[in-house]
């Protein structure tokens, strides 16, 4: 009796670590057509948005909307702060995120209408590191077709890109040096910087 | 004949032939370095550069915004595409010759065939009936050579009238100037002509994509960083073909290690808090 007891819960223990064992490693592991997955979802969408033709206000928020939810925007955020990130507090880093989050969607969404009429292909994807990257080809019309690259990780908890490549030019190196400059302009004040993220875009 | 006859009246008859043959050569030798890691800038004149960056953001709102904005919106799309065509055209020997210097025959054979095309069928390049057939330009340019003969890319410029640019991209564009044959052929009053193409082309560029440069300029907290950390990022991709050496990824040693992966960075990742 107490025998069977023991090796019951001796087996479930066992089950329990065999599960231990595959779930963070399958939590980990990206795989190619997840990250192409995302990819082809942002992309869809972004070609929605440019088939629309839609006003410049609309294209802002759908631009923000398509952001939001294909991109790790914490991570992109605290990343264009670089090493000054440390010396902020959480609530701080909380209020400028969403004020970058804005900025974004403003400073993007605005440029959209030039590419109405054009699309985004997908083509190939490769793992990278820790992350995948996704590389399509913007079609549009009258223009030499040209290249993008979207990194995608899941560190985040879900597949989410945290850069994106319009010919070789990434996103966040842009945004990394836009905002140090404005952080510099700024006396190195986060409240101030948050105020002009506002404001810019 | 002996080699070494064959040799010496080869030598003496080309010398000066072979000594500009040599020279990628005999730079790469001179030349340990590569190209600095990626994100990284080499900008030793910076307080130059800026002061020289202001005059070209002055000259361009002055003259080359409104010129560009007014030529884009008065010259027809078609027209303009045929002056940008014709000076394409008028390059691409170039192309062939910088094709063969970086040893890459498949781009030389493309260029060359897009030459004649575009020349006899697209009425001396005015049209690109070769890129209808699947070849477009495959432009390339003695900047480019020299960073195929391992030539670095030296300090970060600004320059009247050109732009952002770096040493190598300067000396290369220099040498462009003297390294088209189309150009020995072209007689003086003619020359004008292409000349004027290129400046017509150049505004019709820059009020094309005038969202995107106005922005930069006008729009950046410092368009002098913004100008530089674009134009390098840009020119490094397209010299590598593939964009390794613009990965940003590709770098785990030094400062810049951080711009490689945001989640391995202890103070950059929120995940490991």
């Amino acid at each position: 009796m107490r025998n069977e007891i023991t090796r019951r819960a001796f087996g479930f223990g066992l089950g329990a670590l065999a599960l231990a064992a595959v779930l963070p490693g399958r939590a980990l592991a990206l795989t190619d057509a997840a990250a192409r997955g995302l990819v082809e979802k942002l992309v869809a969408d972004i070609n929605a948005v440019i088939a629309s033709g839609r006003s410049e206000a609309a294209m802002i928020q759908d631009f923000t909307r398509i952001f939001d939810r294909y991109a790790d925007v914490p991570i992109i955020a605290r990343s264009c702060l670089g090493a000054d990130a440390r010396r902020f507090s959480t609530a701080e880093i909380a209020a400028y995120t969403q004020a970058f989050r804005g900025y974004i969607g403003r400073k993007y969404g605005k440029r959209f209408r030039e590419f109405v009429g054009g699309r985004v292909a997908v083509n190939a994807v490769r793992p990278v590191k820790t992350w995948h990257e996704v590389s399509g080809t913007v079609i549009l019309r009258n223009e030499a077709p040209f290249e993008v690259r979207f990194l995608v990780s899941d560190k985040s908890g879900r597949p989410l890109f945290f850069d994106m490549l319009i010919e070789g030019v990434s996103m966040r190196l842009t945004e990394r040096t836009e905002i140090g400059a404005l952080l510099d302009q700024n006396g190195g004040d986060i409240g101030r910087l948050t105020a002009a993220l506002q404001r810019a875009g | 004949m002996s080699r070494p006859g064959f040799l010496r009246i080869l030598f003496t008859r080309h010398r000066a032939k072979l000594a500009v043959a040599a020279l990628p050569l005999v730079l790469a030798a001179c030349s340990g370095s590569v190209d600095p890691a990626p994100g990284e800038i080499n900008d030793p004149y910076e307080p130059l550069n800026r002061r020289l960056h202001e005059g070209l953001k002055r000259t361009d709102r002055a003259v080359l915004r409104p010129a560009s904005v007014g030529y884009a919106q008065t010259v027809p799309r078609g027209v303009q595409d045929s002056i940008s065509n014709f000076r394409t055209n008028f390059a691409t020997p170039a192309y062939v010759v910088n094709d063969m210097l970086q040893m890459q025959g498949e781009d030389a054979l493309v260029n060359a065939y897009r030459f004649l095309v575009n020349t006899t069928f697209g009425l001396g390049g005015l049209f690109d009936p070769a890129a209808q057939l699947g070849l477009p330009a495959r432009k390339s340019d003695f900047g480019g050579t020299l960073h195929f003969w391992r030539v670095p890319e030296g300090a970060y410029l600004s320059v009247p009238i050109i732009g952002p640019s770096t040493e190598r991209d300067l000396a290369g564009r220099i040498a462009d100037g003297f390294l088209n044959p189309l150009a020995y052929a072209v007689p003086t009053p003619e020359r004008y002509v292409v000349t004027g193409a290129g400046v017509l082309d150049r505004l019709g560029k820059r009020g094309r994509y005038a969202g995107t440069v106005d922005s930069l300029l006008y729009d950046s907290a410092d368009s002098y960083a913004q100008t530089r950390n674009t134009y390098l990022q840009n020119r490094r991709y397209e010299l590598s073909g593939t964009g390794a050496a613009l990965d940003p990824y590709a770098d785990t040693t030094g400062a810049n290690a951080t711009d490689a992966d945001p989640y391995t960075d202890p103070y950059l990742d929120p995940y490991a808090e």
